[in-house]
């Protein structure tokens, strides 16, 4: 129980003296999720907002798969994209194994069908009550899906930061691919995992606080857009 | 466009024989009042007519190419399809979906806003609005791009006396500026004071089509004559 009072203090005091380690590792860890967020959004929001405007061959096959791969192991998304970015492996050459590049690229796979699938649920809601109106008024493909993107922008935050929630505290596979190397790949997961390893629970502690405390923004900021939306503000 | 021919039309619905085979002819100009009973198939030769669904059978022929007559239409539905935005953007999206500079297309939907008396309403989201409110928004969203067919489906049901009065008034303005007004009606009252030709119809087949006068001076079948007298028609 010691630990845990200590583990409040020392957050308190890292967080008052604005500590630099505890600064760097913040400030990498929502660099790279924030990255991982932005790119998964630019394609995942299309793409919910296409699967549920058109009708085509192996749509029904993509929102299974997609379904499917919210449930994705991290640990495995980070052997197969260490496998990949290995030097040995298809993209060594580009040599980005252990950088915070390779880590945006294992969130942004294990992000993007999680927020697809979000988004393609809200928005094949918002389709079928817009189908006969904008079908009536001749609305292109592309204005369909623009229309749906714009006017269901309340849920597809929501989605995003459902995404963010689950990028900011993966562990398994940003450790495998970045490696927790200090002042170049370390996060807050990675390092919480490197304390607790070490014995250095108060220090764990600390940064398991400020992680917590960003989890908690991100609820309470889905929680408020969920309000504005019912009372029609935005 | 005109004449608008439909020719041997036909719905059918998950392979259940809704409506036809229909032939009728409407000419330019006039509002032409659709009436029946219940299940007669008013809402579906509506939609058929203005192409949001598929005929099984038979064509709709305009005088001028299908993808430019389809431009010169619009649909008010029985219950009024809201954008989740404020009821000035409601306005102004055809407009804009029509390639219209933003600003024009706001300034033209402030002068209808004015004109339906909803002025005040403006900048609420359009879900905020009474029924009636939301049918007068939908009305002249419909209206706002000049149609030369416009289609309505029952679009006074289940509103106020008031608010039917101002719909009307709206219709007839329409219809002297050149605009083709084809609509579906329970209320044989509505029928009398703005109609000029009625198609009634009845198990899915058009029983009679002609002007309105004639119509109400001597019904063509019985089951019209039923229909006129308040009898339940089967």
């Amino acid at each position: 129980m010691s630990d845990f009072w200590e583990g409040i203090q020392q957050a308190i005091w890292l967080l008052l003296t604005q500590d630099a380690h505890l600064m760097e590792i913040t400030l990498r860890s929502l660099r790279v999720t924030l990255s991982a967020l932005i790119i998964s959004c630019l394609i995942a929001l299309p793409l919910g907002a296409i699967l549920a405007v058109r009708r085509f061959k192996y749509r029904r096959l993509i929102i299974s798969t997609l379904n499917a791969l919210m449930g994705l192991p991290p640990v495995v998304v980070g052997l197969i994209v260490y496998i990949l970015l290995s030097r040995s492996g298809p993209f060594g050459v580009l040599g980005l194994l252990f950088t915070t590049h390779a880590m945006v690229i294992a969130q942004v796979i294990i992000i993007t069908p999680l927020i697809a699938s979000i988004a393609h649920n809200s928005l094949r809601e918002l389709w079928s009550e817009y189908h006969d109106l904008l079908i009536s008024m001749n609305t292109s493909k592309w204005q369909r899906v623009k229309t749906l993107l714009w006017d269901g922008r309340r849920a597809l935050m929501t989605a995003s930061l459902a995404g963010f929630g689950r990028a900011i505290g993966e562990v398994g596979a940003i450790m495998i691919v970045g490696g927790n190397i200090d002042h170049a790949t370390r996060v807050l997961t990675t390092a919480i995992s490197l304390e607790t390893s070490k014995g250095d629970f108060a220090l764990a502690l600390a940064l398991g606080f400020v992680l917590i405390a960003l989890a908690l923004a991100v609820n309470l900021t889905t929680h408020w857009l969920a309000q504005t939306e019912r009372e029609g503000r935005w | 466009m005109f004449p608008m021919t439909a020719s041997d039309l036909s719905i059918k619905i998950c392979k259940k024989h809704i409506i036809g085979p229909i032939n009728l002819t409407i000419n330019e100009g006039g509002i032409t009042v659709l009436m029946g009973p219940n299940g007669a198939g008013k809402t579906t030769l509506l939609k058929a007519l203005h192409g949001i669904i598929r005929l099984a059978t038979g064509q709709v022929i305009f005088e001028t190419p299908a993808t430019a007559a389809q431009k010169q239409q619009s649909f008010v539905f029985q219950s009024p399809i809201m954008l989740r935005r404020s009821s000035l953007e409601n306005l102004a999206y055809p407009l804009i979906i029509n390639g219209e500079d933003k600003q024009n297309a706001m300034n033209r939907a402030r002068s209808w806003a004015t004109k339906i008396g909803l002025s005040a309403h403006m900048e609420r989201p359009a879900h905020f609005l009474s029924g009636g409110e939301k049918q007068k928004i939908a009305l002249a969203r419909a209206l706002i791009t000049s149609p030369q067919l416009l289609f309505l489906d029952e679009p006074t049901a289940s509103l106020d006396g008031a608010t039917t009065v101002e719909i009307e008034a709206l219709l007839t303005e329409a219809q002297s500026t050149g605009t083709t007004i084809i609509m579906s009606t329970h209320n044989i009252g509505q029928a009398r004071r703005i109609a000029n030709s009625v198609i009634f119809m009845k198990d899915g087949q058009v029983d009679a089509h002609l002007t309105a006068d004639a119509f109400f001076d001597k019904p063509p079948t019985e089951a019209a004559q039923k229909f006129i007298a308040g009898d339940i028609v089967l």
